[in-house]
């Protein structure tokens, strides 16, 4: 590693140019031309697209829904009627007659809370699904059955159970994305490296240790892809959940509108539940790009 | 006779079903304190499995291990192993991988300012301080396995078992490294099990060599002393003419008494 760096010849200065140099000035980099254009150029290669195909779906729905008679609304009469609830997401005007921003905050909440009883309950079981034979024969029959069964299918009972919308909504969310929460944070901890556990063992590593330190890490990048399933679904879940608990949410928000008969507010609500959910998918999904850098092994 | 490190009397059986494979027989070995010593043989051999015995990573069938007098089952710092594949977590840099180690062996009777020089000291014996933020994946194989030595080192195990170390490496790397563990081991007198598959690595590196028969049911064939003086230089010992008995009958036992007829 330590070799002597080679001796070279001590730099001989340059006789000086005899001849006049001729020098051109190079032009200026100019700030806009180098930096602006293309960055405005790889933004529009990406946003352009969708941009252009929207706009194809909304003047073909246009075109379908603009004869008298039509069934849905057209995305005009959708602007007209809707206007006030889409140009502000957060306005009160009465106990029951607030802004969507509202409405998606209160399921938010709800989610949040019920996503993060899964996240929590659901890595502890992964891992003891993961790490114990015993566990994983007792339980994972139990789940694979569990698991199949509809998140609406589950409200009656928990209705029973809690004698409340709130709670039995939260409960929902919860059962509905524990599963691939437990189901990939097992496989997490069954695929960790034996070469892991080896140096564990040698190090004496303690049970607490051995979770923060090498169980956890190691299964990072499976547990966030349950936790990324989880998210999706237990999106899927808040809004049919309050479709039947009522209460603020933005579900209720659709049954209402449709038991009103007020159309184009569904198609706003829809709109908003999409965008929503995709945030909170892509949200996930950097947290995990941010926390599992650096678990990929060699 | 006390010896510092005993493998004493050990059968390991393999039972799978109904099926039972004897991999080792009757193994008896005993090591002094600071004596390197190498077990060489043809892969399948077993010898992957007596180190894990020492290690407690695996547990004798029949016999046992002691350490001192004392008997060893479970795997623990005072046998550090250096692994085939360095096994470095990935998601900590070189520096909290050596600290992982340091931290739990010597949370007691050191201060944080100590453990963190003791883990740069390591680092540095093995030469690798400088890359002591890197993360696993952005250094060479060669430098992985420097950090794993850093890392059992800093255990100040009292047998260090390193398990094909340099198996994994190219040549040159690999010739870089075993001067760097003769160094150390010279430095610090440890003692040393290492199994390896080399047998110019093994005659250059040990003061004994253990040649294990072929499996099924291996057993030590022959016990070499190496009677070459250290400090040993690669350049000057290779011509000598001990080292090159010391290579013909290693491998003598290895080619032509016990032979490797699979791999033929």
């Amino acid at each position: 590693m330590n070799m002597p760096a080679l001796k070279t010849e001590p730099a001989v200065p340059l006789p000086a140019p005899t001849a006049e140099v001729l020098r051109f000035d190079a032009p200026k980099p100019d700030f806009f031309k180098s930096r602006v254009v293309p960055a405005l150029g790889r933004a529009a290669v990406r946003v352009l697209p969708p941009l252009i195909t929207l706009g194809l779906i909304l003047t073909v729905w246009q075109v379908l829904c603009m004869k008298p008679g039509a069934t849905l609304p057209s995305p005009s009469k959708i602007w007209s009627e809707a206007y006030e609830l889409i140009i502000d997401p957060f306005f009160v005007a009465g106990p029951q007659d607030i802004g969507l921003g509202w409405r998606v905050l209160t399921s938010l909440q709800r989610v949040a809370i019920g996503y993060g009883f899964a996240g929590v309950i659901g890595i502890l079981l992964g891992t003891l699904i993961g790490q114990s034979v015993w566990a994983m024969r007792g339980l994972d029959p139990i789940f694979q059955v569990l698991r199949t069964i509809s998140p609406l299918a589950w409200l009656p009972i928990s209705l029973a159970a809690f004698r409340d919308s709130q709670p039995s909504a939260i409960f929902v969310i919860f059962i509905t994305s524990v599963w691939p929460i437990i189901i990939n944070t097992a496989v997490g901890i069954r695929n960790i490296p034996q070469d892991y556990r080896n140096v564990a063992a040698v190090l004496r590593l303690n049970h607490l240790e051995f979770f923060y330190k090498v169980m956890i890490p190691s299964a990072a990048p499976y547990i966030f892809t349950g936790l990324r399933i989880g998210i999706g679904l237990s999106w899927l879940a808040i809004v049919a959940a309050e479709m039947l608990t009522g209460g603020v949410g933005i579900g209720f928000f659709i049954w209402d509108a449709w038991n009103s008969s007020r159309l184009s507010d569904i198609v706003v609500a829809l709109v908003y539940i999409g965008l929503v959910g995709f945030v909170l998918d892509r949200l996930v999904a950097a947290v995990a790009t941010f926390v599992t850098r650096g678990t990929a092994a060699n | 006779m006390t010896a510092y490190l005993k493998i004493d009397h050990v059968d390991k059986t393999f039972t799978r079903g109904s099926q039972e494979t004897v991999v080792l027989k009757d193994i008896t070995l005993s090591i002094e304190r600071g004596e390197y010593v190498s077990i060489i043989g043809h892969s399948g051999c077993g010898k992957s499995t007596l180190l894990n015995i020492v290690a407690g990573l695996t547990r004798a069938t029949i016999g046992g291990v002691l350490l001192e007098e004392r008997e060893v089952n479970d795997p623990g710092p005072d046998r550090a192993v250096v692994f085939q594949n360095h096994s470095l977590l990935p998601w900590l840099t070189v520096y909290d991988n050596v600290r992982l180690a340091v931290d739990k062996v010597f949370s007691g009777s050191k201060s944080r300012a100590e453990r963190d020089a003791w883990t740069m000291h390591n680092l540095d014996l093995v030469q690798m301080g400088h890359a002591k933020d890197k993360r696993p994946a952005e250094i060479s194989g060669g430098m992985k396995q420097r950090v794993g030595l850093a890392r059992a080192l800093a255990m100040e195990p009292k047998v260090l078992l390193l398990d094909e170390p340099f198996g994994a490496l190219d040549a040159l790397t690999r010739a870089h490294l075993q001067d760097s563990v003769m160094g150390i081991h010279q430095k610090l007198g440890n003692t040393v099990l290492m199994i390896t598959h080399d047998v110019d690595e093994a005659v250059l590196l040990s003061d004994r060599i253990v040649m294990m028969t072929n499996g099924p049911a291996a057993r030590i064939g022959e016990v070499l002393e190496v009677p070459l003086a250290r400090p040993r230089r690669r350049l000057e010992v290779a011509s000598s003419p001990a080292y090159l008995k010391c290579r013909q009958r290693v491998l003598e036992f290895l080619y032509e008494r016990h032979r490797f007829i699979e791999a033929a």
